[in-house]
C-alpha cells in the first residue's frame, strides 16, 4: 500500500467513526427523555457530522475529486471503516451515553495527539474538533457518573450497558499495517499506544460512577479494516442513504 | 417523591462589559449540569461569554398584587429622572 493509500484509509477511519456515531446520536432527536438532553444530543450529533465533512472531505480530495457527500451516501457497508462500537444500536438512553463516553474518551486522546500531526491539514482538523470533543467528554463522563451513581435502576442499566459495550472497546486500540505506516510518517499515533492513557481515564470515571469494569479483554473486530461489520450498519445505512439510493444525484 | 429535576433560571452575558441577562429557564439535576444544559440550549448561536444559573426557588420575587404600593408612588415623580440635564456629546451613550 502506498503512503497516500494508507493516509486515505486513515482519513476514512476517522471520518466514518464520526459519521456513523453522528447519525446514531441524531436518532435521539425528538426522542430524548428530557428537552435539555434532546438538544444536547443533537448538538453532539451535529458536531460529529461537521467533523465528518472535514475528514471525508479530505479523504475524497485524495481519492480523485470525490466529495464528503459521495463518500457518505454512495458507499456500501463493506467500504466503511468505522469501529464497530459506533454502529451498535442505541439501546436505552444509558447505553447511548455509555457508548458516547467510551468513544469520547478515545476520541479526545486521539485528537490530542493529532494536534501535532506532521500533516498540517490533519492538525488543523484536530484543532477544531478537539475543542468540541473536550466538551462531549465532559458531558458524557458526568452523565455516566450521574446515572451510574444514581438510583438502583439507573445503576443496573449503566452496568448492563458497560458489560454490553466493553467488548467493542478493544478494536479502537488494534494496530495494523496501515497504522504502522501512518505512525512512521508522523501523521497519527499508533492506536495501541493510546491504551494506557485511555484505561486510566476510563477507570477514573467508572470508579466515580460506582461501576465495575469487566475483566475480559476480548474484542469484537472487523469494522476499521472493513472485514466484517455488525448487522446494525446495513440498517443504519438504509436509513441514512435511502434518498440518494432512490433518487440518485438528487440535490436541493 | 418528586422525581422532576429542579428548575434553574439562566443568565447569560452576551459580551465582555455587558451585564448578565435573564434568557430563560431549564431543568437540571444540579448546578453543574444546569450550566452544561444552558450552554447547549442557550448558547448554540454564539450568544454568550459567561453563564450564571440560579435555582428558581432561591429567587424571591415581588408580588404582582403589590404593584400599587410598590410602583405607583413613583409615577408622579418625574424629577427623579435625570432628563433635566444637558449631557455633553463626548460622554456618549448613557
Amino acid at each position: 500500500m502506498t503512503r497516500d493509500e494508507a493516509f486515505q484509509q486513515f482519513l476514512l477511519r476517522m471520518g466514518d467513526n464520526t459519521l456513523i456515531l453522528g447519525h446514531r446520536v441524531s436518532e435521539w432527536c425528538g426522542h430524548a427523555p428530557v428537552l435539555e438532553e434532546d438538544i444536547a444530543l443533537a448538538n453532539t450529533a451535529l458536531d460529529l457530522i461537521g467533523q465528518t465533512q472535514m475528514w471525508l472531505g479530505l479523504a475524497g480530495e485524495m481519492g480523485g475529486g470525490k466529495t464528503a457527500d459521495d463518500l457518505a451516501f454512495l458507499r456500501d457497508v463493506w467500504d466503511f471503516r468505522n469501529v464497530l462500537l459506533v454502529e451498535v444500536a442505541n439501546g436505552d438512553f444509558g447505553r447511548t451515553l455509555m457508548r458516547q463516553f467510551l468513544f469520547d474518551a478515545w476520541h479526545s486522546i486521539m485528537l490530542g495527539r493529532l494536534l501535532t500531526s506532521s500533516d498540517d491539514r490533519v492538525a488543523a482538523i484536530a484543532a477544531k474538533a478537539s475543542k468540541e470533543v473536550a466538551y462531549h467528554l465532559e458531558r458524557s463522563a458526568e452523565t455516566v457518573v450521574g446515572l451510574g451513581d444514581g438510583t438502583e435502576e439507573s445503576h443496573t442499566r449503566m452496568q448492563a450497558a458497560l458489560d454490553y459495550l466493553w467488548p467493542y472497546v478493544g478494536e479502537m486500540f488494534v494496530s495494523d499495517d496501515i497504522d504502522a505506516q501512518i505512525a512512521a510518517a508522523g501523521i497519527a499515533p499508533n492506536p495501541a499506544d493510546l491504551r494506557d492513557e485511555y484505561d486510566a481515564l476510563v477507570k477514573r470515571v467508572l470508579a466515580k460512577a460506582t461501576l465495575t469494569l469487566p475483566e475480559s479483554r476480548f474484542a469484537h473486530k472487523g469494522g476499521r479494516d472493513g472485514r466484517m461489520h455488525t448487522e446494525h450498519l446495513g440498517h443504519l445505512l438504509s436509513q441514512m442513504q435511502w434518498l440518494q439510493r432512490a433518487y440518485p444525484g438528487a440535490s436541493w | 417523591m418528586n422525581t422532576e429535576w429542579p428548575l434553574w433560571e439562566i443568565f447569560i452575558r452576551g459580551q465582555h462589559g455587558m451585564s448578565h441577562r435573564h434568557v430563560g429557564s431549564l431543568h437540571a439535576p444540579d448546578a453543574e449540569m444546569a450550566i452544561k444544559n444552558a450552554r447547549d440550549v442557550y448558547t448554540r448561536r454564539n450568544e454568550g461569554v459567561s453563564i450564571w444559573v440560579v435555582e428558581a426557588n432561591n429567587i424571591s420575587a415581588s408580588s404582582p398584587s403589590d404593584k400599587g404600593p410598590l410602583y405607583e408612588p413613583s409615577e408622579s415623580k418625574v424629577y427623579r429622572h435625570p432628563t433635566f440635564f444637558d449631557i455633553p456629546e463626548e460622554v456618549g451613550a448613557m
